[in-house]
């Protein structure tokens, strides 16, 4: 049994969490936040790139370290514990999982060493409107190699280079490569969590490729999801044990009744159900990070547990962090309201949980016809 | 990350499959759903036992000198998950092993432990824990069963009270128990441990009937029950602390679940007819609910593997394991209760020949909240989690300086 990091990879993990500590304090994310020009952080993007690790799960022959997804789990966790404002999930879970899993020979050269280098930032404009894109909703059309549409919202659309799109292509749903250079109007969106970037993209005859065959589009787009569900579930985990770390903290030197309030049972059991739904996660999560380097078929499925389970944990986090510190975890000051942020980002960027949970059940269906 | 032996491991586990594939029962006895088993199926537990202590295989961990084979923690693991693929016999042995023994094995002369350590290895006697009253279940130090020194100076203690919850009390033949031995200091100063022969005529165990019908745990009642002082596990006044030393044992929590779970309520919801005609598994709420129990059930199975792992790199296990039985013991209660309500009228009827699974899920709703009590309720395993994983200070404490004899004491 070997169901936990490597030495090395806990290396990579300890080594990262030291490089964010220094280079990305909370202080460095308030400033994302409380400017509202400022769309990322461009100075910690262009560390985290000679870092390695946006490349660190693309092969070598295209410009990444090519270590293996187990590594790009672990630098996920601790980019969610520092809520680093960076547009990392955007462009190496999706833009480069997307390549990796269907681009051309070309596409892969021309792109992947780029993304690994830091000069290629991606989106996924696959939202049109309020609720679950699905086909018959797509309104975006590709016609003679050009996309006309509108689409909202696309994290990181201020500021991609290049957009993973879903349009129709003759009555076809397909998933797009799109190059953001001209021909699109870009409107920043006001959203839940200013310290990661949103827009409304404004398509008008821009030249598309497209990754996969013709109506492949949401399928290809849900095996992309279900290995950013792994990595963003990563990221949720990260988040989910700084808010509990926080929460136990301010419990511990807070003073109310003549007696710190981390000895009260309500706060003590608060923190204990923290610790719980924490572990579910961190386990669910490790067994989506197995299926996703071994690419398993049982991927769907490890996927959306481990979206689940880290969903349900940041959330639960981040809200019961707010309420372990009371009246203070109100304030804009403290760093509490940047997770709770952040926590709805995260469930919300790659489908809310119960899409997750209608499509492990859907999985699970098979499995037992099947059995 | 991987679910692979080691080389060793796959080695070790090739000779335990080759073992019981020539050596485990090809039928199973009983049928009784009591972990213990029992009367009936006692023979037949001891015989298994018998067996594996003599092949090396019974407390695996244990050292030679107990006449244990010395192995590792994962070495046991990897027995009892081949184990578990044959129909063996109820195990009432583990109580005594995992916890008893290695008190006496601690705490007794050598004479006591040549005497005893065998015959339990060997499963030839069953051991029991005296450590639940009916004055303190989570709280095992307001024990009031007293032992006072017999007036004849002959060193004898005289033991009179109740103990309850006994795991086993009806097959044993030795027990530990914890008793008062000095009401006038603090409680947790003035408890003693001793062992005890079970068929002292001064000690008469009462099955206790369980909401759920069954009776898998006891009443044990102390008349007059004369023991030597020899028989003292620890110092006079120590009792906490060796109690504590039990507790410590507690058999590894690498188990698999039991009873009806997920995949057994998706094939429920599909034969149940809900709104509009269509089974309740397209029922929204239900895809939820089952969504959620998959994952809690894959992330105590997942958390076991983590378990695993540092055992089997040598480590000592993360504080993770702790968080099973509070998860998997309110599923059971919410799971079983609602395939019930998902019956309707129906959901009453718990006839195994009626009811779905043959009335399994019924017998989760009504088993769940002894699960929810048994070896630490709800509520302390999450102090536990909080204060020894999390590291949050203890409660306040009204009863640590006070004479056990000056403690409210309710009825």
């Amino acid at each position: 049994m070997n169901f936990d990091f490597s030495d090395d990879q806990k290396f990579l993990k300890n080594e990262a969490r030291k490089f964010l500590e220094a280079n990305c304090p909370t202080s460095r994310v308030r400033k994302v936040l409380d400017d509202d020009a400022k769309a990322f952080d461009a100075e910690l993007w262009a560390a985290v790139a000679g870092q390695g690790w946006l490349g660190a799960a693309i092969p070598e022959e295209f410009g990444g370290l090519g270590l293996g997804h187990i590594e790009l789990c672990a630098i996920a966790e601790e980019l969610g514990r520092v809520v680093a404002p960076i547009p990392f999930a955007s462009t190496v879970y999706f833009l480069a999982e997307a390549l990796m899993l269907a681009g051309s020979e070309a596409q892969k050269a021309a792109l992947l060493p780029k993304i690994a280098a830091g000069e290629v930032i991606g989106c996924v404009a696959s939202s049109e409107g309020p609720g679950v894109p699905t086909a018959g909703g797509v309104q975006a059309t590709v016609s003679g190699g050009k996309l006309s549409g509108v689409k909202l919202p696309v994290t990181d659309g201020d500021i991609a280079t290049h957009a993973l799109v879903l349009a129709k292509e003759s009555g076809q749903v397909g998933l797009f490569l799109v190059d953001l250079g001209s021909g699109v109007t870009r409107e920043a969106l006001k959203t839940l969590d200013p310290t990661r970037d949103a827009a409304r993209l404004t398509f008008s005859g821009v030249a598309v490729e497209r990754l996969g065959g013709a109506g492949e589009g949401l399928s290809l787009l849900e095996q992309v999801t279900d290995r950013a569900a792994v990595l963003l579930a990563f990221e949720q985990c990260g988040g989910a044990d700084r808010c509990l770390e926080m929460a136990k903290a301010y419990a511990l030197e807070r003073y109310a009744f003549g007696r710190v309030i981390a000895s009260y049972q309500a706060i003590k059991h608060k923190l204990a159900d923290m610790y719980v739904k924490n572990e579910l996660a961190r386990s669910n999560a490790y067994y989506g990070a197995w299926a996703l380097n071994t690419g398993a078929p049982e991927l769907p499925v490890a996927a959306s547990a481990a979206r689940i389970a880290a969903s349900e944990a940041f959330w639960f986090g981040a809200k019961e962090n707010i309420q372990t510190h009371g009246g203070i975890g109100f304030t804009w000051e403290v760093d509490a309201h940047l997770y709770y942020r952040r926590s709805r980002q995260l469930s919300l960027v790659a489908g809310a949980p119960r899409v997750w949970k209608e499509r492990l059940v859907s999985c699970l269906e098979r499995k037992n016809m099947a059995a | 990350m991987d679910f692979n032996d080691s080389p060793e491991e796959a080695a070790y586990r090739a000779q335990v499959r080759e073992w019981l594939a020539q050596n485990a029962p090809k039928q199973a006895v009983g049928g009784d759903d009591l972990e213990g088993g029992t009367k009936d199926t006692m023979p037949a537990s001891k015989a298994w036992q018998a067996k594996k202590a003599a092949a090396g295989y019974a407390q695996i961990t244990w050292p030679k000198e107990w006449g244990g084979p010395g192995g590792t923690p994962i070495q046991q693991v990897i027995f009892n998950a081949e184990e578990a693929k044959h129909p063996v016999p109820p195990n009432p042995f583990q109580i005594g092993l995992g916890m008893c023994v290695p008190t006496v094995m601690a705490f007794a002369d050598a004479e006591t432990k040549t005497r005893f350590v065998g015959p339990a290895l060997r499963g030839e006697e069953i051991w029991c824990q005296l450590f639940s009253e009916p004055s303190g279940g989570s709280d095992v130090a307001a024990a009031r069963t007293r032992a006072v020194k017999a007036p004849d100076g002959s060193g004898d203690w005289i033991i009179d009270g109740q103990k309850v919850w006994t795991t086993g009390a009806q097959f044993s033949n030795f027990g530990i128990v914890v008793v008062r031995t000095d009401p006038d200091v603090p409680k947790h100063k003035g408890m003693t441990m001793f062992w005890v022969d079970m068929s002292d005529p001064g000690i008469e165990v009462r099955p206790i009937h369980q909401m759920s019908g069954g009776s898998g745990f006891n009443e044990v009642f102390f008349t007059g029950v004369r023991v030597p002082d020899s028989q003292r596990l620890g110092g006079v006044g120590d009792g906490w602390k060796v109690s504590l030393v039990t507790l410590m044992n507690e058999r590894l929590a690498v188990g698999g679940p039991s009873g009806a779970g997920w995949s057994h309520f998706l094939e429920a919801a599909r034969d149940i007819t809900g709104f509009d005609g269509a089974p309740v598994l397209k029922d929204q709420a239900v895809r939820e609910k089952l969504a959620d129990w998959y994952v809690a059930t894959k992330g105590l199975e997942h958390t076991r593997n983590r378990t695993m792992t540092a055992l089997s790199r040598g480590q000592t296990p993360g504080p993770e394991s702790s968080i099973g039985k509070v998860v998997s013991a309110m599923q059971m209660q919410d799971l079983g209760n609602s395939v019930v309500e998902l019956l309707d009228q129906y959901g009453i009827i718990n006839d195994p020949s009626l009811a779905p699974l043959k009335g399994a899920f019924h017998a989760s709703l009504m088993s769940a909240p002894g699960l929810r009590i048994a070896g630490g309720t709800d509520e302390i395993l999450k102090n536990i989690i909080a204060e020894r994983v999390l590291g949050l200070p203890g409660d306040i404490r009204v009863d640590k300086d006070v004479a056990f004899k000056d403690l409210p004491t309710g009825r």
